[in-house]
C-alpha cells in the first residue's frame, strides 16, 4: 500500500469505522465531511509519526498538510523526502 | 433604512438583539466586523447582506416569530442568516452541522420550522430529512453546489445569488422585546433535545451582563473558534457587533498551528475557549513554547477550568485576566471569577453575574448557610421563558419565585457557597456527561445503541480523562446468540450522533449489574472497572 491507501484505511478504520473505501474521497475535506476534530487531529498526527518515522511540528497542523488524504500524502512524501 | 431612526439608537438603551448591528453599522459602517477565515466583512457589508436575506426571507413566506434554522459551520453565510433573521422578525436557531439525519429532523420538526439555512456540504445529511418536515417551504443554501443532488421538495434557492441579486429589507419587521429571539436546542437527561426559548430582552441583558464583566470594549477583536451553534459561541458574536468591536472567526479549533497563526496576524485581544482546548494548548507548549502577549482575557466555559493548566496558561498568556466561569443554557451564564480573585479563591467559579442572583436551596427547601450544600437557584432578566413545546419539563427547571408571577431557574446542580459567597461545584444531580465542554445526555447515546439489531441492554458512562474532561464508556449486552462488533456499533453511534457522542470504547459485556429496582447500576459498573 502507498501512503495515501495506508492514511486512507487509517482514517476509515479509526474514523468512519468501516472498511469500505467509498466512504471517502481522497480529497474529501475532513473538517467539510465532519470526520475529524481537534481530538483526532491529534490521532492522525500520532498514527503518522509512528507508521512514516515523520516528526510533524506544532505549526505544520494545518489543513494544507492534514485536511485530506491526498494533503496527507502530500505533506508525509515531502517530509521523507527532506 | 426608512422608518428606522438610527441615531436613537446610539442613544437610548438597546431593545432587540438586532439593534446591536443598526448601531454599529450606523455608528461605523467601515469598520471590520467579522474575519472568516481571513476574509475581513465591514459593518456596511454585515448589515446590507443581512438586510437583503431578510427580505427574501419575508417573501418566502416568513411571518414573526416563524422559526428559522440554521444548519451551518461558523462561516460568513451563517453570521449574515442569524441578523437576517432578526430583522426579519423571525426566531433564529442554529443547529451544530455535526448533527445527524434523526436528530436534524426531529429539530426541524420540534420547531416547525419554515425556511431552513444551510450550507451544501451538508447536503448528504439534509437531503434525506427536508421531505419529512411539512413546516419547512424553502431552503437557502451556501456554497459550492454538488454536481449531482437527490431532488429535494420545495423552494430551494441559492444564497449567493440571493445576495447578489435581491434587494435590501427597507423597514425591520415590528417585534418587542418579550419576543422570541431564539430556540438553543440541548441535550436533556430525558434524551430528546429541548429548544431552549431565550427572548430579546433576556439575551441583551445576558449580553450587555457579560459584556461588563468581561470589561470589552470597542476596541477589543474577539476571537471565535467555538462553534455559533454553542451559546457562549453565538454569544461572542452579539457582544462583537453590539460593541461594534471585530470578531476573528474560524471553523473550529481543529488545526491549531492555523489558529495560531490567526491570533498573531489579526492580533486578537479575547480568546473565549473550552478545558479541552486549554489543555491542548498547554501541551504544545511544553514541547513548543506558545505566546500570545496581545490577549489581555482569556475566558473558560463548559467545565471547570483544570487548576493545573493554570500555570502553563500565564505562560501561554502573560497580560491575559483568566476567567472561570459557570453556566447552562437556560440563563446563559451564571456566575464568574473576578479574574483577580483566581488565586485567593481556588475552585470556586464566583458570584452571580451582573444584574442577577443566586441561591443555594437544601433537601429541605430551607435556603443553604455558609459551607452547606445545595441546589443553585438562579434569579434575573436572562432565564429562558421555558423549553418549546415542553410545559413539563419546563416546570421541573423553573419554580415559582417570592414575587407573584415571577420565576427562578432551579440549574439541578449541587453547589456549596463559601463565607464571603463564592461559589463552589459540587456535582450534578442528574447523570449528564460533559465531554470536550459538550453536554452529552447517556440516554440519547444509549437510545440510539438499543437501535442495534443484536443489543439487548446498554449502558454509556462517562469517566475522568485528562484532556476531554470526560470520555465516553459505552457497556453493551448482546442479545442471545447475537454477534456484536465494537467497531460496527461505534460506526452505528457517528451515522446517527454527533461526533463528540460517540463513546471513545465500546465494550461487549455479558451482563450489567442491576439495582434492587432493576435498574442499571452505573455506580457499580464504575467501581468494578476502577472508573472512579
Amino acid at each position: 500500500m502507498n501512503v495515501e491507501e495506508r492514511v486512507k484505511s487509517f482514517i476509515l478504520e479509526n474514523f468512519l469505522f468501516t472498511d469500505d473505501p467509498a466512504a471517502l474521497g481522497e480529497e474529501d475535506s475532513f473538517l467539510d465531511k465532519g470526520i475529524i476534530d481537534s481530538t483526532g487531529v491529534m490521532e492522525v498526527i500520532l498514527f503518522l509519526e509512528e507508521e512514516f518515522g515523520i516528526k510533524v511540528m506544532d505549526d505544520e497542523i494545518v489543513p494544507e498538510n492534514l485536511d485530506s488524504v491526498r494533503n496527507i500524502g502530500k505533506f508525509v512524501a515531502s517530509k521523507t523526502a527532506a | 433604512m426608512s422608518g428606522q431612526p438610527l441615531h436613537s439608537l446610539v442613544t437610548r438603551p438597546q431593545r432587540l438583539l438586532r439593534e446591536g448591528l443598526l448601531a454599529a453599522a450606523a455608528r461605523q459602517p467601515d469598520k471590520v466586523a467579522v474575519i472568516v477565515e481571513g476574509r475581513p466583512y465591514r459593518y456596511r457589508e454585515l448589515l446590507v447582506s443581512a438586510r437583503i436575506l431578510a427580505n427574501r426571507l419575508r417573501a418566502e413566506g416568513l411571518e414573526r416569530g416563524d422559526r428559522v434554522a440554521v444548519y451551518m459551520d461558523n462561516t460568513w453565510p451563517c453570521v449574515v442568516s442569524i441578523y437576517a433573521v432578526l430583522l426579519a422578525g423571525g426566531v433564529f436557531m442554529i443547529i451544530n452541522p455535526q448533527t445527524k439525519a434523526d436528530k436534524l429532523r426531529y429539530v426541524l420538526n420540534d420547531s416547525e420550522a419554515k425556511i431552513l439555512l444551510t450550507d451544501w456540504h451538508l447536503a448528504g445529511v439534509f437531503g434525506g430529512v427536508v421531505a419529512g418536515v411539512a413546516t419547512l417551504g424553502t431552503l437557502i443554501v451556501s456554497g459550492q453546489r454538488p454536481e449531482r443532488v437527490t431532488p429535494l421538495p420545495g423552494r430551494v434557492l441559492e444564497f449567493d445569488e440571493v445576495l447578489a441579486t435581491d434587494a435590501p429589507l427597507e423597514t425591520p419587521v415590528d417585534m418587542v422585546p418579550n419576543d422570541l429571539a431564539a430556540l438553543i436546542y440541548t441535550s436533556g437527561s430525558t434524551g430528546d433535545p429541548k429548544g431552549v426559548m431565550q427572548t430579546h430582552q433576556s439575551m441583551v441583558f445576558a449580553a450587555w451582563s457579560l459584556i461588563e464583566y468581561l470589561r470589552l470594549s470597542e476596541q477589543d477583536r474577539l476571537m471565535l473558534v467555538l462553534p455559533l451553534a454553542f451559546d457562549y459561541g453565538l454569544y461572542q458574536l452579539l457582544m462583537s457587533v453590539k460593541l461594534g468591536a471585530t470578531l476573528v472567526v474560524e471553523r473550529s479549533f481543529t488545526f491549531p498551528a492555523k489558529i495560531y497563526q490567526r491570533m498573531h496576524e489579526e492580533a486578537v485581544t479575547v480568546f473565549p475557549a473550552v478545558p479541552t482546548i486549554f489543555a491542548m494548548m498547554a501541551a504544545t507548549h511544553r514541547k513548543q513554547p506558545l505566546q500570545f502577549p496581545a490577549v489581555t482575557r482569556i475566558t473558560n466555559t463548559a467545565a471547570a477550568l483544570p487548576e493545573a493548566l493554570l500555570p502553563a496558561l500565564r505562560e501561554i498568556f502573560p497580560n491575559a485576566l483568566i476567567y472561570k466561569m459557570y453556566g447552562l443554557t437556560e440563563c446563559k451564564r451564571v456566575s464568574y471569577l473576578e479574574p483577580e480573585l483566581v488565586d485567593a479563591k481556588p475552585g470556586s467559579v464566583g458570584k452571580a453575574i451582573p444584574g442577577t442572583e443566586v441561591f443555594l436551596v437544601k433537601e429541605s427547601g430551607e435556603r443553604a448557610g455558609p459551607g452547606e450544600e445545595g441546589i443553585l437557584h438562579v434569579r434575573g432578566p436572562h432565564i429562558m421563558l421555558g423549553y418549546w413545546r415542553k410545559p413539563e419539563l419546563s416546570a421541573k427547571m423553573l419554580k415559582p419565585g417570592d414575587l407573584p408571577g415571577e420565576r427562578v431557574l432551579c440549574t439541578h446542580d449541587l453547589f456549596r457557597m463559601d463565607e464571603d459567597g463564592f461559589l463552589y461545584f459540587v456535582g450534578r444531580t442528574d447523570d449528564i456527561v460533559k465531554t470536550r465542554g459538550e453536554k452529552v445526555s447517556p440516554i440519547e447515546v444509549e437510545n440510539v445503541l438499543q437501535g442495534i439489531e443484536g443489543v439487548q441492554e446498554a449502558a454509556v458512562l462517562g469517566v475522568d480523562d485528562a484532556l476531554l474532561g470526560q470520555a465516553l464508556m459505552a457497556l453493551v449486552v448482546p442479545r442471545d446468540g447475537a454477534v456484536l462488533d465494537a467497531r460496527r456499533i461505534r460506526k452505528h453511534c457517528l451515522a446517527h450522533l454527533e461526533n463528540f457522542m460517540v463513546p471513545q470504547q465500546v465494550f461487549i459485556v455479558e451482563s450489567l449489574p442491576k439495582s434492587a429496582n432493576g435498574k442499571i447500576d452505573k455506580k457499580r459498573i464504575k467501581a468494578e472497572r476502577g472508573w472512579e
